[in-house]
């Protein structure tokens, strides 16, 4: 069942490496853009709405979003190691850093599920008959904080899910140059969802609350 | 794990920057703070591309890649808010 490292599509090696990451690049200018109509709106409505929206970001947990920062840069460094170990060959060392991956992205899923816990149970919910705050405006803030929260929770499950076939696919003991690339695939992937946390931690949990 | 000085470089750096964001954040600087929070955040965003995700070391085509992305979303924000500031009134 082993496949061979070299896909017969391609002629080299790094022929299909170069064209796996250009393949990558390519799907995350598109999730640019994905995110990017989230930022665009949150700005614009932010603009509108500038007291609203510093009032209904100070109910967010701050230390639940401060926390997952750190698990999520921890995370990306963990990968970051996990992509040179592959390169080196260090199975062993590969697989430990993937653990402690999941671990980390397990850990800010926890954290995000008992932070909705509690913004449900305050009914943070747009719409909701017992929306704690007003203005109206401060529903606006919270269907963007679900919506980019959850499409960002839903990224971090597929990055989970991705690093767990890589556990697996590392303990069937295929053709090493094409695992690796594969390796170096889920880690942009990874990255890429940290690096959209590192805009959405400042905008949904520390605005408002020089007051 | 000699090799991996940069990235462990980018990541003290990057807990650094996020300390100074959650500082920065409590410190009333009326406009400064969004100025401040999406500066660090650009910043930060920037150290995981070039390091974690070798967007330097790795050629021109994907560069331009990320770019067009770029480019796109600061299309976006640009059309935006050329209405939205520009309204009179």
């Amino acid at each position: 069942m082993s496949e061979p490292a070299l896909a017969d599509h391609f002629d080299t090696l790094d022929q299909q490496r170069r064209a796996g990451e250009f393949g990558i690049w390519i799907f995350l200018a598109t999730e640019v853009l994905f995110f990017g109509a989230l930022f665009v709106g949150y700005a614009y409505n932010r603009t509108l709405h500038p007291k609203a929206f510093e009032h209904a970001a100070r109910e967010t947990l701050v230390w639940a979003g401060t926390v997952n920062t750190a698990l999520l840069l921890a995370s990306s460094f963990t990968v970051a190691l996990a992509v040179r170990a592959a390169e080196a060959g260090a199975r062993r060392r590969l697989a430990t850093l993937i653990r402690a991956t999941l671990a980390l992205g397990l850990g800010f899923l926890a954290i995000k599920g008992y932070e909705y816990h509690h913004d449900v149970s305050k009914h943070l919910i747009p719409g909701h008959p017992e929306f704690p705050l007003h203005p109206e405006a401060t529903q606006i803030f919270f269907s963007f904080y679900w919506a980019m929260t959850g499409v960002h929770a839903i990224h971090m499950v597929v990055g989970v899910g991705l690093w767990t076939a890589a556990l697996i696919l590392l303990r069937r003991g295929r053709a090493w140059p094409r695992r690796t690339a594969r390796i170096e695939a889920f880690g942009l992937y990874w990255h890429f969802v940290d690096l959209v946390w590192i805009f959405l931690w400042p905008m949904l949990y520390l605005v408002g609350r020089a007051q | 794990m000699s090799g991996a000085r940069a990235e462990i470089a980018a990541f003290l750096a990057l807990l650094a920057l996020a300390a100074l964001t959650f500082g920065l954040a409590y410190a009333p600087m009326g406009p400064g703070n969004a100025v401040a929070a999406v500066g660090i955040a650009v910043l930060k965003a920037l150290l995981v591309a070039a390091v974690f995700m070798h967007l330097g070391a790795r050629g021109a085509l994907l560069r331009l890649t990320a770019l067009v992305g770029a480019l796109f979303l600061a299309v976006m924000f640009l059309l935006t808010f050329a209405d939205l500031l520009t309204r009179p009134g």
